[in-house]
């Protein structure tokens, strides 16, 4: 039986909060077995942050091992194939035990609340997909215990053929993309289903939250992709284990029959990983700007150009193999076709701060950092898009540089703006300013530190992938700088774990509504009752919180008769 | 601890000349490297104007709206619709002058130019098939091919009478001749690059690329393997050595003698091995 409080804190007597505190009475199922068990988005949701942080940091030592062999020129602590392995499990980790499954987890814990559900549309799917990622994780890391895989996380053929890496790494790095990659289409699924048909009364398509919005196009966009590499995967184990030739030249195959298939899906990859965090910076910038979002209909639009082009541009990956000019003008051009929207967009959020009343919180901080340095790496994007300029740039630092900007400035920090933002609603805590900020600023410089300089490491000729290095060519001096950088970089994510850890237990109680936000997610207590909502409010406008605060503070009466009509 | 890491980086790139003697763009010495050079010069000229008024749009409407006391009130704009038709057009205009750059420089980097009257005259070597990259207009290049294997570079020079002529790891070349180079490989995928010279071209089992490059004047040029190809990847570095067209000449004689020597100590290798198993 559930019961409904509510309370107006008397705090500000000019500024009334509604505190529409409404939860279950029943006993919270508790110990590990509940979690194994559970079928809750939010627990889900919290299961996917916890596992994928934990794979963030095994991924960050790893990289962190490879700045410390790229130090000095002539360093002897990792040998050749040891590294290969090592930037194959760095790459693999970031991107599909990382990135992606952390912005599914956001997806999980924040969707249903958004659009005013009671769970995902599929709960016990919702469990297996966590289950299914957990695993294929699991499945690839015992493979350091035997040979890790060794060809780069685009595991290019022939290179990941048997008869030149026959032991078992890329066995397990092909079941991981399996594991992962089923995670991913079922969790897809389940977020159109429930976007599409579980949202509140009065939520239409023009009142849905970016961050839904972009939670639902990444989800088409991982169903239209995902199928591609399952399906190269597949060839590649076949090649491996039972005598096809799908990508060797020997039994009639092609190589870059690989890089097709792989890129088709490699691309929208991309965008996949970054569009959710362009929905985060979208609900944080409002909310700290004290101003709506500007151009909605843009930004929702621009999201949904950027997925479709997306589709369009693979063969960018690939302008130095043996391709017809005509096709590589093609993919130039297409590519350019991205810039526009993603223009659009970093326009839409500096405008949103434009005349604004900014308060500067540590979410705030990622996410203006977060606009800062993925613009540098769009820009840094469309020089490589130019095909004859990028037959300089491929395949050296100014791409693994380019990468960095886009994924670790973009939607990591996009991730960690978002950490900060809805922490206190996942823990009912919020985070500490001051260690956030202390953890932004030695990110952030750390950050550039590292990546800035490898811009120019990749110009002066210094390929990717490579365990060491001459020299006498004068490049030690900014790769010792990358290495400082990579460390304090290090250093600014364990600040923010700290943060966490102790802001779990003693960080001040954060009410239902710290931030004033806008979605329906600030209107539960946090952290939320299992069953979310016992009475959804009806939806009246993009911002919904907005106005119930502002009937709130209008109305003498019950604040949840004046906001809440009941659906059920 | 800011600044501190500031003076560091400072330091760290005053100690390194060299990297800083081209901090900002690629490597080049010799078409087309100087071409793509330029195209990217005009890039980043474009780049770098949009960077800062980005970046200081930014940064100035951070600073300018921060919450005060006594600020005006956010002002609340959900939109502009000329505005943002302006920004996107704008964008896109800028995408078409780049387009339209690339194109004019595009015949220069991909169109090998004949070879100028210092260079090897009617060179020529054998035909490979081509994926688009046309003759020069007059006088035949030196031809190249160009192996890559785990982890050494093969390279393949036109014939000096009947002998083969190859060499590994270091490709001699005469200046001031345009060499078409004809690239593939016999096991994993590799990447052609001698950053100074041009840009990349993949070596693939079973296609043949191609790119092309002409030194004016002597030197050495490093490059290395720029696709992960295993276990010594960074080991399988490349070195182009450009020489006078005398000692060019020289030098093919000298290789083919070589080779045809090498070639015949075989034989006599095994004909001793042979009388040896036959005692």
């Amino acid at each position: 039986m559930a019961t409904q409080e509510h309370a107006i804190r008397p705090g500000l007597a000019t500024m009334p909060r509604p505190e529409v505190v409404v939860r279950g009475s029943d006993e919270r199922p508790r110990g590990w077995l509940s979690w194994l068990s559970t079928t809750d988005h939010k627990r889900i949701g919290i299961m996917y942050l916890f596992a994928t942080f934990i794979f963030f940091l095994l991924g960050g030592v790893e990289a962190l091992l490879m700045r410390l062999q790229l130090a000095q020129a002539g360093n002897t602590l990792i040998d050749g194939q040891t590294y290969n392995g090592l930037v194959s499990m760095h790459g693999t980790t970031m991107i599909f035990l990382f990135i992606v499954p952390v912005l599914a987890g956001f997806g999980n814990y924040l969707v249903p609340l958004m659009v005013g559900a009671r769970d995902m549309a599929f709960p016990r799917l919702n469990a297996l997909s966590f289950w299914l990622l957990l695993f294929g994780g699991i499945a690839f890391y015992v493979s350091l215990f035997f040979e890790p895989p060794s060809a780069g996380w685009t595991s290019y053929a022939p290179l990941s053929d048997d008869a030149y890496l026959p032991d078992g790494g890329i066995d397990a790095w092909i079941f991981l993309i399996h594991l992962t990659g089923l995670s991913s289409i079922i969790g897809a699924f389940n977020f159109v289903a429930t976007i599409q048909n579980m949202r509140a009364k009065g939520m239409g398509w023009g009142r849905m939250p970016i961050f839904v919005w972009s939670i639902l196009i990444y989800s088409y966009l991982l169903i239209l992709a995902l199928p591609a590499i399952a399906a190269a995967v597949t060839m590649l184990l076949t090649d491996r284990h039972f005598g096809t030739a799908f990508f060797q030249t020997t039994g009639g195959g092609d190589p870059l029959l690989w890089q097709h298939l792989f890129w088709f899906f490699g691309h929208p990859e991309v965008y996949i990983m970054i569009l959710p965090a362009f929905g985060m910076i979208s609900e944080i910038l409002p909310v700290f700007a004290r101003k709506p979002i500007f151009g909605y209909q843009a930004l929702v639009a621009a999201i949904a150009a950027i997925a479709f082009l997306g589709m369009l541009v693979w063969a960018h990956h690939m302008f130095t193999t043996p391709t017809a000019t005509v096709v590589l003008v093609f993919f130039m051009i297409s590519s350019f076709a991205i810039a526009v929207p993603t223009g659009i967009k970093i326009f839409n959020w500096i405008a949103t701060l434009w005349r604004g009343s900014i308060l500067f919180k540590t979410p705030l901080y990622f996410a203006a950092g977060f606009i800062g340095l993925f613009l540098i790496g769009g820009i840094s994007g469309v020089i490589l898009a130019i095909f004859p300029v990028d037959w300089q740039m491929q395949d050296s630092y100014f791409v693994v540089a380019h990468i960095h900007y886009v994924l670790f400035g973009g939607s990591v920090f996009g991730i960690f703006a978002g950490l900060y933002y809805w922490f206190p609603k996942m823990s009912g805590r919020m985070l500490s300013e001051g260690l956030g900020k202390v953890s932004f600023w030695t990110m952030f410089v750390g950050f550039n530190l590292t990546f800035l300089v490898q811009h120019s490491l990749g110009m002066s000729g210094m390929p990717r992938r490579v365990y060491d290095y001459p020299d006498n060519v004068g490049w030690e001096g900014l790769n010792l700088a990358s290495t400082i950088g990579s460390f304090l970089l290090g250093i600014g994510v364990l600040i923010t774990i700290v943060n966490v850890i102790i802001s779990i237990k003693a960080g001040r109680r954060a009410g239902n509504d710290p931030w004033k936000g806008n979605t329906l997610e600030w209107f539960v207590s946090s952290p939320p009752p299992e069953n979310n909502f016992d009475v959804v409010p009806r939806v009246r406008s993009l911002e919904p919180m907005k106005d119930i605060r502002r009937e709130v503070q209008r109305g003498t009466g019950d604040p949840a008769g004046t906001v809440a009509q009941p659906v059920a | 601890m800011l600044l501190g890491t500031l003076a560091m980086v400072v330091a760290v790139l005053i100690c390194a000349p060299a990297a800083w003697a081209d901090v900002l763009s690629p490597e080049n010495a010799a078409p087309p490297a100087d071409q793509i050079d330029n195209l990217y010069w005009i890039t980043l000229a474009i780049a770098a104007v949009i960077f800062v008024g980005v970046e200081g749009l930014l940064i100035w409407s951070l600073v300018k709206y921060r919450f005060r006391r006594g600020a005006p009130e956010p002002a609340q704009i959900r939109g502009n619709a000329p505005l943002e038709l302006g920004w996107t057009v704008g964008a896109a205009l800028i995408l078409v002058v780049l387009t339209v750059v690339t194109f004019v420089y595009l015949g220069d980097i991909k169109n090998p130019p004949a070879s100028g009257p210092g260079g090897l005259q009617a060179a020529g070597g054998v035909e490979f098939a081509s994926i688009g990259q046309p003759e020069p207009p007059a006088g035949a290049p030196l031809e190249i091919g160009v192996n890559g294997q785990q982890y050494l570079w093969r390279y393949d020079y036109p014939n000096f009478g009947d002998q083969r002529v190859f060499s590994y790891y270091e490709m001699v070349v005469p200046v001031d001749t345009t060499v078409t180079l004809d690239i593939t490989s016999q096991d994993v995928n590799h990447s052609w690059w001698i950053p100074e010279l041009g840009g990349k071209a993949d070596a693939i089992p079973g296609h043949t690329n191609q790119t092309w490059f002409k030194i004016p004047e002597e030197g050495v040029y490093e490059g290395a393997c720029a696709e992960l190809c295993g276990e010594n990847h960074a080991d399988m570095r490349a070195r182009v050595r450009a020489v006078s067209v005398a000692d060019y000449e020289a030098w093919v004689e000298g290789q083919a003698a070589a080779i045809t020597e090498s070639q015949e100590q075989l034989a006599i290798a095994r004909r001793e091995r042979e009388q040896a198993a036959a005692e």
